[in-house]
């Protein structure tokens, strides 16, 4: 049986010769997505770097990976850490080995090398290491091979020699038992490792880096080498905590985002009119700049509020204030954000921005948007973000650059020092799609809230500073008095709007004075009217009455001409 | 105080004190046969009729090398008597055996 299962294995190669390299996927968020697929299947990669920067976590993740979500077992052969210790350490990462260990999903070996302990006497070689290895992968049919640090051998056991030629025949083993290995190993001065390991393994080679720049700690992975396939070349950040590792490709700046015609409410409908579409496209970034106390959390606020207000769902990452005091802030204005926490439609997460580096909070974030999906997302002030502009800028083009592949609608807010345009406000213009400016008016002894849209890419939008009010139904903005001196706010509005009522109710007075002179007119031209009219009437009945009386003497006059000729003549004719 | 003195003695090759041996090999490769060959030599002239030698083929049963922490073959384990002690190699260095048995105190310390 066992001979023609080696036979088999050995044809197996010789035909996949010519197919591309098969890959492993690690099943760690980005990494897969740098290496194009995985680390490469059936070979060996070297995981290198310094003491404390992950090694151990990313191998085991890969192994833990591969038992849960890709059915292939896997072996830990650890020289440095005991199986407990390696259990109670990848516990804080949320993995159960100990589960996966009891299921034969997992093997772990534990190899002590101590020097102290061996006395060395004439030729020998590491055949009992492969024996262990065997048993331990045919034990529980394992795919996935962690040798955890092979170094410590070198430490153990005098005859560099031998432990090279083993070494380099035990990577042979692996491959040719079609294994997907990482060998981890401790970075060394001027060389990947200290021991030159990486001449042996040359198919893929993972450089760990864990660097302080201004007392903040970053984590970077880069693909030394990936031969036989295209690999992403840059230093990328990654992650560990609680819920695990994760690599954080944010460079992919490409420029394929599509652009959608749908419209999202601001959330306050004096801004909507504002802008020529009634709201923000979906998927754009918007950037609402202003000075200390302009209301730029509450314009914030009433955008998130429209997203959940739709059904979706909206990240905020808060950099400046708890949640909970920006939901009780935010009830100040009438907004209250609770039941769209409680609705799973709305996430805080609020991390202070000193926490971690810039790549660190980008990884964060990126790994957020992953899991929740929003459908927006808002960034509570970008201002705070601490480093080199250039570096800030960076971290915010692949932010907005993330979000936008991913259709998510961008919020920003920023914080300026100073009134007017800052600094890095001239490198973010570029980035933001609509642009609005809150700004503080100043005139005669009182200073008012004024917003203008400074750009709104795609759509005709108001050229005009309204002024707005942050009052307990929220954010409303005030209709614009445009006067001979220019926008008047505040009580100089007020003022001018009195003055214009006064106009107005004298105008009205007027015009219902005229009205009644008017009528007045129109009443006694009447009365005339009808004056002469009963002056006619009476005239015709007189002309009437005369002409009867006319009749009737006429009539009589007849009849006594008739009576004298009878009298006359003794008959009637 | 009181270990140091038991130690000290224990590294004396106390007459009377049984040695049981074990021998690591993984197949019948010249290196395993060469070590056993030697381990035999040394137990007739240092040890005789208080020793026993157990020769494990990994090949046979891998499943105990991992037990006894075995890396390199051959490897000789002493049992007994306590402590533990390993001695890799095909055992042609015949001073560092003996030191490894603790049959003869290290020369230089």
């Amino acid at each position: 049986m066992s001979i023609t299962a080696s036979i088999s294995a050995a044809e197996i190669p010789a035909a996949e010769a010519a197919q591309p390299l098969t890959k492993a996927r690690t099943g760690i968020t980005g990494l897969d997505e740098v290496t194009f697929g995985g680390l490469p299947a059936g070979r060996p990669t070297l995981v290198c770097g310094g003491p404390g920067c992950g090694k151990t976590l990313l191998a085991t993740t890969f192994l833990v990976h591969g038992a849960v979500m890709f059915d292939e077992p896997g072996v830990f052969m650890s020289f440095e850490e005991t199986g407990d210790e390696l259990i109670q350490n990848v516990a804080s990462l949320g993995y159960d080995l100990g589960a996966l260990v009891a299921q034969k999903q997992i093997a772990i070996d534990f190899v002590r090398v101590e020097r102290s302990e061996i006395e060395e006497s004439g030729e020998y070689d590491l055949e009992g290491l492969f024996v262990r290895l065997d048993f331990a992968i045919k034990s529980i049919g394992a795919k996935r091979v962690v040798l955890d640090t092979i170094e410590v051998l070198f430490a153990g056991l005098g005859d560099t020699q031998i432990l090279r030629a083993e070494i380099r025949r035990l990577f042979a083993w692996l491959k040719e038992r079609n294994l997907t290995a990482i060998i981890t190993a401790e970075q060394g001065t001027g060389a990947l490792t200290r021991y030159g390991i990486e001449e042996y393994v040359s198919d893929c080679v993972l450089l760990l880096d864990n660097r302080v720049s201004n007392q903040i700690t970053t984590r970077r992975l880069r693909v030394v080498k990936y031969r036989g396939s295209a690999h992403g070349t840059n230093e990328y950040p990654f992650l560990i905590d609680a819920q695990g590792v994760s690599v954080l490709p944010v460079t992919s700046a490409g420029l394929a985002h599509s652009a959608s015609d749908e419209v999202i409410s601001t959330g306050i409908p004096g801004l909507n009119q504002m802008l020529g579409a009634g709201g923000f496209y979906t998927g754009t970034s918007i950037l609402v700049s202003g000075t200390a106390g302009t209301g730029k959390t509450s314009l914030a606020a009433h955008f998130v509020e429209s997203v959940c207000a739709r059904g979706e769902r909206c990240l905020y990452f808060a950099f400046e204030e708890s949640p909970a005091q920006i939901i009780r802030n935010m009830r100040s204005i009438g907004l209250d954000l609770q039941p769209r926490v409680d609705a799973g439609l709305l996430r805080f997460e609020a991390a202070r921005p000193s926490l971690f580096g810039l790549e660190m909070h980008l990884a964060r974030m990126y790994r957020e948007i992953e899991e929740f999906a929003p459908a927006a997302a808002v960034l509570d002030p970008i201002s705070a973000l601490r480093g080199e502009t250039g570096d800030v800028h960076s971290m915010l083009l692949r932010v907005v650059d993330l979000l936008k592949s991913r259709g998510i609608t961008a919020f920003l807010t920023d914080l300026l020092t100073v009134e007017g345009m800052d600094k890095a406000d001239a490198g973010m213009s570029s980035l933001m799609d609509t642009w609005l400016s809150l700004v503080q008016l100043e005139s005669n002894g009182e200073r008012n809230r004024g917003i203008y849209v400074l750009k709104s890419r795609g759509m005709n939008h108001s050229n005009q500073i309204r002024e707005y009010q942050l009052t307990s139904q929220g954010v409303k903005l005030v209709d614009a008095y445009l006067g001979s001196g220019g926008v008047l706010t505040g009580s100089a509005r007020i003022a001018q709007e009195m003055v214009d009522a006064s106009a107005a109710l004298r105008r009205a007075e007027e015009k219902e004075r005229k009205h009644r002179d008017m009528e007045r007119k129109r009443a006694a031209l009447e009365r005339q009217i009808a004056e002469l009219r009963a002056e006619l009437e009476s005239e015709e009945e007189e002309a009437r009455k005369a002409q009867q009386h006319d009749e009737e003497l006429e009539k009589r006059m007849q009849a006594e001409r008739r009576a004298m000729a009878i009298q006359r003549g003794g008959t009637a004719s | 105080m009181n270990q140091t003195t038991s130690t000290a003695m224990e590294e004396s090759p106390l007459p009377g004190s049984q040695y049981n041996l074990r021998l690591y090999v993984a197949g019948q490769t010249p290196k395993s046969i060469t070590a056993l060959a030697n381990l035999k030599m040394i137990c007739e002239e240092h040890l005789s009729g208080r020793y026993q030698i157990e020769v494990i083929d990994l090949l046979e049963r891998p499943q105990l090398a991992a037990g006894d922490q075995i890396l390199a073959v051959p490897t000789l384990v002493r049992r007994l008597p306590e402590p533990l002690k390993r001695i890799i190699g095909n055992l042609s260095n015949m001073e560092r055996v003996l030191v490894g048995l603790d049959l003869r105190p290290v020369a230089a310390p």
